[in-house]
């Protein structure tokens, strides 16, 4: 097939469907850095143009990383629901954006078009967005996952609670668990960046959390992410784990580099499913991603960096997980240089994860050799609001003190809470009120030096 | 900055700022509304202004060569095929790839008495200005060597994998890589140290070995210098760095530390 179009007196040609996707993509540091992208502005609109021109049964027709050679494409293919395809099946990738801005295409239609999307037709739609389609139609999505509480429902957003230290101190990590739930975070998890990678320290982590969780009852799960080998250790070992986490990526390759196989990742889910601990739901995975990590690990077969992480998202879906992040600004600047990259693939990554039926949270990151800063945080941050995210970081001052970069605080959820709304994941915000740290309302309540868990929880140390 | 001065009626305050003993994460910061007081907003906002100043500001190796030099150490000068900052973030590849004219330079220079000592910007200038010199004569006494020999080479736009290029035109047996670290908000000049043994293009980050977080409110110079100079001893006598060369001390080897995020250039805690 060739892929060709005609501007003026100029034709441009792509040698083959990767480089169409690669050259049609918004332009940011880590295509540059692989060589990818488009030369100019125009080489560009002449991808988007060549794109929306092809069908989206290519994407099923000529895979971007050969079948035989990588186990997420066996993965993509293996799993499409031809008859959830049916319905869009006619449709090139330019008509596919019209149809999903379609008001009859609703929340029911979108649910029952995702297993028939493949993360490639996802990217490709996707380049031929703007912010606002973006927004638009990831907040008609609707993706709902339990474990011992309800996250996604529409008008709800929940936090992840980082209490990270930088030597694993279990004092430490209380202390800022502390403050995150009596700034009512803690919703979708919490979960630690553990420092150390040595099991017992680990184990006093988990061992913690989860004496907390049950002293005070609070309908919540915990996680530290580390190595899902060492998580399942841990599960021998009888750690009372309730989320298992891996970082995750869209091509074998990368996440060979990750120690990470499919098959793996299996075994993890079944180890955490054996514990039988959720109360609510089934959904027992937490998955982080993030563009860039394919071609840092020389993984990407040159393929353009947000299409690799659109089919992490594949990686994810055959897991069923609670919770899937995108850590979007975390890489640094030769991926995603500035403010203006990062809020556009902070959308981009949002939007094609909804659209796969993932249960999508974003964190909302820079590092301090990026170009950005917390007014960028704040954009984007307001626009995936507005999109609907499932969840977003809450990290005491946005400051994360052991992985040294800035993320957003348990005031920014507040904020967000309070201008458009949004309301906790229902189990949470019922024991937040029991516990007299908000009202009814939502809004935080004073928290005087006699409240139980003041009194009570910098006491717990994972000792037992 | 000043909360003594603010009026303190407008916050709600948050009754367990005594558990900021126990981590120096930003909890108990109180709020106005759902939003963070003032006084945090300038807190936050310095940390960020010294961060940022960290990167972007040019190292003085004018000043650090003559310090150097004033101590006794024997400097040469080189830089990186990274012409100016923001190519330096935007390609690494460049920052890790020694100048050509460089290299013929070096490659005049007698050989290195085994070991040779490179001082990289990398991400933070101030980590560097304020912490090389110390750090590397408190190895000095710690480590035996004909120093008056031991080139100590300072690297404009360098990345930690810029020392291999550098050690194997001065046929060093150990390239010894002190470099400024991605600052965070709470440690803007954290210095890092790489030690590579046999070092030559192309050589990867599991063949070496890393001591992170060195500054005086993080891994102090005495304790750096001694674990650094206790690893250089055991590379030259095993003849080996990296994952195989372990430290009882407790030293982090590169990919060791924190699984949690997937590694990639210049994250914590290298600076590649």
């Amino acid at each position: 097939m060739s892929y060709r179009t005609v501007i003026g007196s100029q034709t441009y040609r792509f040698a083959d469907l990767k480089g169409v996707l690669a050259k049609a993509s918004p332009a940011r540091s880590g295509d540059y850095l692989a060589g990818l992208a488009a030369a100019t502005y125009e080489e560009r609109m002449a991808a988007k143009i060549v794109l929306a021109d092809l069908p989206l049964r290519t994407f099923l027709d000529e895979a971007l990383v050969p079948y035989e050679a990588d186990e997420v494409t066996r993965l993509i293919l293996d799993r499409h629901d031809a008859a959830a395809f049916a319905p869009i099946a006619h449709l090139t990738v330019g008509d596919f954006r019209d149809w999903l801005l379609l008001d009859s295409t609703d929340s029911a239609a979108l649910t029952a078009a995702a297993p028939g999307i493949t993360p490639e037709m996802a990217a490709a739609v996707s380049k031929l967005m703007r912010n606002q389609d973006l927004i638009l139609v990831a907040k008609k999505c609707r993706v709902e996952t339990r474990f011992r509480n309800t996250i996604g429902l529409p008008g709800h957003l929940s936090v992840r609670l980082q209490p990270n230290h930088p030597t694993d101190d279990v004092r430490g990590i209380a202390a800022s668990l502390l403050d995150g739930l009596l700034y009512g975070s803690g919703d979708a998890v919490v979960g630690i960046n553990p420092a150390s990678d040595s099991l017992p320290t680990l184990m006093r982590l988990w061992q913690m959390m989860d004496e907390v969780r049950q002293h005070f009852e609070i309908p919540m799960q915990s996680c530290v992410l580390t190595h899902v080998t060492t998580q399942i250790q841990a599960i021998e070992a009888g750690a009372p784990v309730d989320l298992v986490f891996q970082s995750i990526a869209g091509t074998e390759k990368t996440n060979a580099s990750f120690g990470v196989t499919l098959a793996l990742l299996r075994e993890a889910r079944e180890a955490a499913l054996s514990l039988g601990r959720g109360t609510l739901g089934e959904n027992v995975m937490y998955f982080e991603t993030g563009q860039g990590a394919a071609l840092s690990a020389d993984g990407h077969h040159g393929i353009d960096q947000q299409t690799c992480e659109a089919r992490a998202y594949a990686v994810a879906r055959e897991f069923k997980p609670l919770l899937t992040n995108t850590v979007v600004g975390f890489i640094g600047p030769e991926y995603l240089y500035d403010g203006k990259q990062i809020i556009r693939a902070g959308l981009e990554d949002h939007f094609c994860a909804k659209l796969l039926g993932m249960p999508m949270g974003c964190d909302v990151c820079y590092t301090n050799h990026a170009e950005a800063d917390q007014d960028d945080m704040d954009t984007l941050l307001t626009l995936l609001g507005t999109a609907g995210i499932t969840f977003i970081m809450g990290i005491p001052g946005a400051d994360d003190i052991m992985l040294n970069y800035q993320s957003t605080s348990f005031h920014d959820a507040l904020y967000l809470r309070s201008l458009l709304g949004l309301r906790r994941a229902p189990e949470f915000e019922a024991w937040l009120a029991r516990m007299a740290i908000t009202e009814p309302s939502g809004r935080l309540r004073e928290v005087g030096r006699g409240h139980r868990l003041l009194r009570q929880l910098p006491a717990f140390s994972g000792a037992a | 900055m000043n909360e003594s001065s603010s009026h303190t009626d407008l916050v709600q305050a948050n009754p367990w700022d005594e558990l900021r003993a126990h981590t120096s994460a930003r909890i108990a910061l109180g709020r106005v509304g759902a939003s963070l007081p003032t006084a945090e907003v300038l807190r936050f906002g310095l940390a960020h202004a010294q961060a940022r100043d960290a990167v972007h500001r040019p190292l003085d190796f004018e000043a650090l060569d003559s310090e150097l030099h004033e101590a006794g150490f024997h400097t040469l000068r080189v830089k990186s095929d990274a012409t100016d900052r923001p190519v330096y973030l935007l390609r690494p590849d460049l920052g890790r790839r020694l100048d050509d004219g460089c290299r013929l330079r070096l490659l005049q220079e007698p050989s290195a008495p085994a070991l040779a000592v490179v001082i990289a910007d990398g991400l933070s200038s101030s980590a560097v200005q304020r912490h090389a010199l110390p750090l590397l004569e408190a190895f000095r006494t710690r480590f035996d060597a004909d120093w008056a020999k031991v080139p100590v080479v300072l690297a404009e736009q360098g990345r930690v994998a810029l020392g291999d290029g550098i050690g194997e035109a001065l046929r060093a047996r150990l390239v010894v890589l002190l470099i400024g670290e991605r600052p965070g908000l709470s440690s803007p000049d954290s210095l890092g140290l790489y030690l590579t043994c046999q070092p030559r293009v192309g050589r990867m980050d599991s063949e070496r070995n890393c001591i992170s977080n060195v500054r005086p409110e993080g891994l102090p110079y005495d304790q750096a210098a001694t674990k650094l100079a206790y690893l250089a001893r055991e590379a030259l006598r095993l003849n080996l760095s990296g994952v195989a060369l372990k430290d009882d001390s407790g030293l982090q080897v590169i990919g060791e530390a924190g699984g949690s995020r997937p590694r990639v250039e210049g994250t914590v805690p290298d600076a590649q």
